[in-house]
């Protein structure tokens, strides 16, 4: 099979277009104590003909959507796809949530699970081959689908472990690869920096989250106490200067919490989506890398034969010889399927790797715009509260 | 900071300001210049090298001197407090290694930043101290004072006498009995009555809201310090940009709300410090009257008895008119120095707002019609 070259490549990823939207909305709580778990409503709407309808939508729990990357990261034919992994799974956030636990950190966490759920299923659903694959049809159509069994060790460290285990036989290949084309090894490099840099990134945004959660504790505590001093101050209009400013800094507390949350869910959380992403593409990688020593292997094993044959021409034992000659054929034929196959995944990699880079520019670009765009609002308001303010505070005398 | 306390350091004949200071380790030397046109100095412009125990010295005569006892001494200068970015200093040290090369260098810029910040404002409080002082018709005349300004060699020496003659005694006594004796006394001034429930409680409140101010600054210099980490990892503009913002943001808070709140606490102590010693001069008074009445019952000592209730009485008086005229002079000082911080902190609350809104506007507008945001940080 001939390579196609690089421009063809691309020009097949530009024709691919979409008209699938998934929605995850409506968390609701099913049963009660430690048995229960949130279902969530994941609607579909397409104007694609392979689906029964329009619109519709099924309810899913979290194992279901673990399920579904399960069934397809281990199917041969999506060898080499980045397959997009799914959200990490929380027992400390989980056993609040079941508890019955209203608080506003339990809030949270199914929020960002919901959103994470979301993005995951509309990155399952962007993805040509993966939408033509029957388990995605099901997960988006089917009303009663199975419980997914042994979910256990597929989301969060499991899923990353699985990642590094999988490098870990690769390097510890006896055999290096002799690349002719050194794209591979290149774009493996620039993933791995990649991923650190997020892991740096992530910790950092990490932090500021933390530390502006800490300033709207501080700030709504001060503005009590800037209530308190307003009362106590026995020139009038100083102390209705006060007060107003005790209710702007109470507006600010909100301004923050605001901005908090867009520190989190716009950014924090696309960090970390890509770190996961990145061990997927990482994934791949491993995957061409063993397709390849698959295929080294069956030639050794083929040559071994053929050596074998070769003793049995010379020792004259016809039934053997015959069996020898079947078994030559058998691994000849491997060689060749083998060899097949590891172009196939070369090529896929590299198509995949392409839609992926095109994918995370738009994420991001879209993301950013959207961290911007709440600054700005934000700021915008922070304006009009001190505008409000400054005409109190000339007029104290 | 000048705004903390206005209306000083205008009088030209006595004329008082610290151009310049000198960091060692942990000792701050501050360069004192006086200009002045009274015939009591010996040059009409001088500078002297003084340390921040030199005003301490200065600040506990002043408490000490009965003449003052009707006044409001203005607060001490605190000591010049480098924590905050000795501790930065150190971790940016020890987290050298793990840092690019342009991260340390922004940190060390912002570390450079912070002590000039700390520097100015020790600078500027220990400036306002002698201001108060050269500004105040009693105060100013202070013989100690004098000397503080114009005396060219080390204090020191004197500074040790003074704690041998004093001992700090007077201090340690005021401070135990007062909270007891200001609540305990029955007024017989309206004036005083309201001053004193007015001042103990806004006291607690002011003491209150500077600790959570703060806070709420360091919880914004927190912010400042992560966004410089991350515009350093992120090599994007938009980010560095805020990183500016917010320290400025973190600071300027400071200034004004915060060195406000913290001055004004310091200040109605001091004023406080007035009520217990007329409080304490009362019950001089009340214990001299019964003191005379025994010696009246007993017909022993009765002139004595007489001549030192006459010069309670007297004290009382005088010390009741001077904290009159000093407690309403205080209350007007407030209320302008808290107008024109307020004024001041909205209008660079609105300043500051309107230029990151610039900026990000134009960020966004950039990504909108570009946005190889992905291109620009990692394959650099």
């Amino acid at each position: 099979m001939q390579p196609t070259s690089l421009e063809q490549l691309e020009e097949e990823e530009a024709k691919d277009s979409f008209d699938v939207d998934v929605a995850v909305t409506n968390p609701e709580k099913v049963g009660d104590g430690m048995n229960a778990y949130m279902a969530y409503k994941v609607s579909t709407r397409s104007s694609l003909p392979m689906f029964r309808s329009k619109t519709f939508s099924v309810r899913r729990r979290f194992s279901d959507f673990l399920g579904l990357y399960e069934k397809l990261s281990v199917k041969q034919s999506l060898h080499g796809c980045i397959v997009p992994p799914p959200p990490e799974k929380s027992v400390v956030g989980m056993t609040k949530v079941k508890v019955g636990m209203d608080d506003p950190s339990s809030v949270e966490f199914v929020e960002r699970r919901r959103a994470a759920l979301e993005r995951y299923i509309q990155r399952v659903v962007s993805h040509p081959s993966l939408l033509q694959d029957p388990d995605v049809r099901e997960f988006l159509e089917r009303d009663d689908l199975p419980r997914a069994v042994n979910t256990q060790a597929l989301s969060g460290a499991g899923f990353l472990k699985m990642i590094n285990k999988a490098s870990d036989a690769v390097n510890k290949m006896t055999i290096k690869m002799n690349e002719s084309d050194t794209w591979f090894e290149d774009k493996f490099q620039e993933v791995e920096n990649e991923e650190q840099q997020l892991r740096k990134l992530h910790a950092l945004v990490d932090s500021l989250v933390n530390h502006r959660k800490e300033l709207c504790g501080n700030t709504a505590v001060f503005a009590k106490s800037m209530a308190m001093l307003g009362n106590s101050e026995d020139n009038t209009a100083l102390s209705r200067a006060l007060s107003q400013l005790a209710e702007v800094e109470d507006k600010m507390e909100q301004l923050h919490q605001e901005q908090a949350a867009s520190d989190f869910f716009i950014f924090a959380e696309l960090l970390a989506d890509y770190i996961r992403l990145l061990g997927a593409v990482r994934g791949c990688f491993d995957q061409r890398m063993r397709a390849w020593q698959r295929w080294q292997e069956a030639q050794s094993t083929l040559q071994k034969k053929r050596e074998a044959e070769a003793k049995l021409l010379w020792a004259n034992k016809p039934e053997k010889l015959q069996q020898a000659k079947e078994e030559i054929t058998e691994w000849e034929a491997r060689v060749t399927q083998y060899e097949r196959d590891f172009d196939r995944i070369g090529m896929t990699v590299r198509k995949e790797v392409l839609r992926f880079e095109k994918e995370k520019a738009k994420d991001f670009k879209s993301q950013i715009i959207k961290y911007l765009e709440a600054m700005l609002q934000s700021q915008q308001r922070l304006i009009k509260f001190w505008e409000a303010f400054l005409p109190e505070a000339k007029a104290i005398a | 900071m000048r705004s903390v306390s206005v209306d000083l350091n205008n009088d030209a004949s006595l004329l008082i300001d610290i151009p310049d200071a000198l960091c060692e380790r942990d000792k701050v030397k501050f360069t004192v210049h006086t200009k002045t046109t009274l015939s009591t100095f010996q040059k009409p412009e001088f500078s002297v090298p003084r340390q921040h125990e030199d005003f301490i010295w200065l600040h506990d005569t002043l408490v000490e001197t009965e003449d003052y006892a009707g006044l409001i001494i203005p607060p001490a200068p605190p000591k010049p407090d480098f924590e905050s970015p000795r501790e930065k200093m150190h971790k940016l040290g020890e987290g050298e290694a793990t840092m690019t090369k342009e991260e340390y260098a922004k940190m060390k810029q912002e570390l450079e930043a912070e002590y000039l910040a700390v520097f100015k404002k020790t600078v500027q409080v220990h400036e306002i101290f002698l201001q108060r002082l050269s500004s105040h018709p009693m105060l100013s005349k202070d013989r100690n004072f004098q000397i503080f300004l114009e005396y060219d060699q080390d204090l020191s020496v004197r500074r040790k006498n003074a704690k041998e003659m004093f001992g700090g005694f007077f201090k340690n006594m005021v401070k135990s009995a007062d909270e007891v004796l200001i609540s305990g006394i029955k007024e017989v001034d309206d004036f005083f009555e309201q001053e004193k429930t007015f001042l103990l409680d806004y006291y607690s409140k002011i003491k209150d809201s500077t600790a959570k101010a703060e806070k709420m600054t360091r919880s914004h210099k927190n912010i400042a310090d992560d966004y410089i980490h991350i515009s350093a990892t992120l090599n994007s503009i938009s980010a560095d940009d805020s990183t500016k913002v917010e320290g400025r943001v973190a600071s300027d808070q400071e200034l004004k709300l915060t060195e406000l709140l913290r001055y004004y606490m310091r200040d109605i102590q001091a004023a406080k410090d007035l009520l217990y010693r007329r409080a304490r001069a009362l019950a001089d008074y009340e214990n001299s009257n019964k003191a005379l009445d025994k010696a009246r019952l007993k017909s022993k000592d009765i002139p004595q008895a007489e001549e030192h209730q006459q010069q309670c009485l007297h004290k009382f008086d005088k010390l009741s008119e001077s904290g009159k005229r000093e407690l309403t002079g205080f209350k007007g000082r407030r209320v302008v120095a808290f107008r024109k911080n307020l004024i001041e902190m909205a209008e660079l609350e609105i300043k500051h707002a309107k230029v990151s809104n610039i900026m990000t506007g134009s960020h966004a507008e950039r990504y909108s019609y570009f946005g190889t945001w992905s291109g620009d940080i990692y394959f650099n």
